[in-house]
């Protein structure tokens, strides 16, 4: 039974006006800016959009500081933003092979077309400290070289050419996409309406999934056949003019995982693969979602589903943080009435287990 | 009204699409420089917008494969016409919306005869110059990212 119990106005009032203290902090020192937040913290501003499932680097930006810097909070802020727009249409989908790469290296390939780009990357730092970032002290600029014209070729075109590895997944032509902003979730569902599920899903979730499929459970034997980022053209089919326009890029993060599969009643022995793709630059997150998208994949091509990463209902379900956070947090909200019906109920039963006792004890006392 | 009809023989199709990306692609001090420069300014009516939405941008499925839904990102688009009647459109992505309705005069104009040329010296060509040394900048400097790899030499001979 619900209850409506008034309140609390006045106090909540002065808990947002507190909250708006201390996210401003001290103020003798300069307020963060939105443009600040998105040049040097790009990639928490990444994180939110990926998550959110929105690109747009400003209102990032924004929810960053709004949220003082909870990511979970920045992406809940973002996706009740985009409730609000209207959705004008559907893009082209974008091409990665004709990427305007940034960082782009291979597992599988030494030498491949391209070369192996190291671009931006935390990897082969020794994770120390730096204490020169404790003040301003000035950055030296880019190393240069001229870059080649050579193509980027994709990893999983080398592949193919042998015959050794499946192909990109395709539905039949008729296949409109799946959207899980327009309709409800129905298990089982394809692996379009998965990825677009993994690609917003909460990086920590599916990190952990991903790792889960490492130790051995729904081990797929996986390799990073690739993984690239860089900025990619969004166009979008304009009805007023009858043809696709360029609405400018977006940076996005691409994986392609290729995994050794020993074949099955389904399938001959080949390679089979794992994708992910991400919004901004996160190949923690792109790496972890290919490894998933693999372990989804398990019915599909004939293997035991035996692990967590491999139950489609159990990881699309719980992968989405905004879910999460909404479902978890509810908590602390007042459940007065709830707690007092199992007070009495507990009360209850705690009577009736000692009245049991009692009664037992009485009819002892009467036989002796 | 039927925009599409009075628009540009196909042959043009190149021409407005790479207005359009060069448009997306534009700063709005960069629009707003061009517009000051403009000497004479046409009475430009609002058709639609400028507005701000979303487009579910796609990917595919292994790179190559199926169509699936990415995600959303923000889009800000007008519409203009100019006394002559000629329609200008624009769709960028961002919230922009100055940026918008500029970016629809622009491409209005390019279609005139008259103002193309200034259209293309004062902020076309300016646009993908600078586009062009951004990208090859990224390009230069991610190149010296390279790994050049080299063998060890091991054993006696």
């Amino acid at each position: 039974m619900y209850v409506a119990v008034k309140g609390g106005e006045a106090a909540i009032n002065n808990a947002h006006r507190l909250l708006a203290d201390r996210r401003r902090g001290d103020r003798s020192l300069p307020s963060v800016t939105i443009e600040q937040i998105v040049e040097q913290l790009g990639l928490a501003v990444d994180r939110v959009m990926a998550e959110a499932s929105l690109y747009d680097r400003t209102l990032a930006a924004l929810a960053v500081r709004q949220s003082r810097g909870d990511l979970i909070e920045a992406i809940f802020l973002l996706r009740a933003y985009r409730t609000t727009l209207p959705r004008f249409g559907t893009s082209v989908p974008v091409d990665t092979a004709s990427m305007k790469v940034e960082r782009r290296v291979s597992a599988t390939y030494k030498d491949l077309p391209g070369g192996q780009l190291l671009g931006p990357t935390f990897d082969y730092t020794h994770r120390l400290l730096d204490p020169s970032l404790l003040t301003d002290e000035p950055i030296e600029e880019p190393a240069r070289k001229n870059a080649s014209d050579e193509r980027v070729m994709r990893v999983s075109d080398i592949l193919a050419h042998e015959g050794l590895i499946e192909a990109d997944g395709d539905f039949p032509d008729d296949h409109e996409a799946g959207d899980l902003t327009r309709e409800p979730l129905e298990f089982p569902m394809g692996r379009d309406l998965r990825l677009q599920a993994l690609a917003r899903g909460d990086e920590g979730f599916l990190l952990a999934l991903g790792y889960s499929t490492q130790r051995g459970y729904g081990r797929n034997h996986p390799f990073v056949g690739e993984v690239r980022i860089g900025e990619v053209d969004v166009e979008l089919e304009v009805p007023e003019l009858g043809f696709a326009v360029s609405l400018g890029r977006i940076r996005v993060t691409e994986c392609q995982m290729v995994n050794q599969f020993k074949g099955s009643s389904k399938a001959p022995p080949q390679f089979t693969r794992g994708y992910g793709l991400v919004f901004g630059q996160s190949e923690r997150k792109a790496m972890s979602m290919s490894l998933v998208d693999r372990a989804l994949r398990a019915e599909e091509l004939g293997e035991d589903i035996t692990a967590p990463a491999q139950d489609e209902e159990f990881v699309i379900s719980h992968s989405d943080n905004v879910q999460a956070t909404g479902f978890v947090e509810h908590l602390k909200l007042p459940h007065y009435v709830d707690f007092q019906a199992e007070l009495a109920l507990v009360r209850k039963m705690r009577a009736d287990i000692e009245a049991t006792r009692n009664g037992g004890k009485d009819r002892r006392e009467a036989a002796e | 009204m039927d925009l599409a009809k009075e628009i540009e023989p196909t042959a043009d199709i190149d021409g407005r699409r790479r207005t359009a990306g060069l448009l997306a692609e534009a700063s709005a001090d960069e629009l707003r420089a061009a517009w000051d420069k403009l000497p004479d300014k046409p009475d430009v009516k609002a058709v639609r917008g400028p507005e701000t939405g979303l487009v579910m941008v796609r990917g595919r499925i292994g790179g190559g494969g199926a169509p699936f839904n990415l995600g959303e990102a923000t889009v800000t688009r007008a519409t203009v016409l100019l006394p002559s009647g000629v329609a200008g459109h624009a769709h960028a992505l961002g919230t922009d919306k100055i940026k918008a309705r500029l970016a629809a005069i622009f491409d209005a104009l390019w279609q005139e005869e008259a103002t193309r040329s200034f259209v293309e010296s004062a902020l076309l060509g300016p646009v993908e110059a600078r586009v062009a040394a951004e990208d090859n900048r990224t390009a230069e400097e991610t190149a010296a990212t390279r790994v050049d790899f080299f063998t060890m030499v091991r054993g006696e001979d």
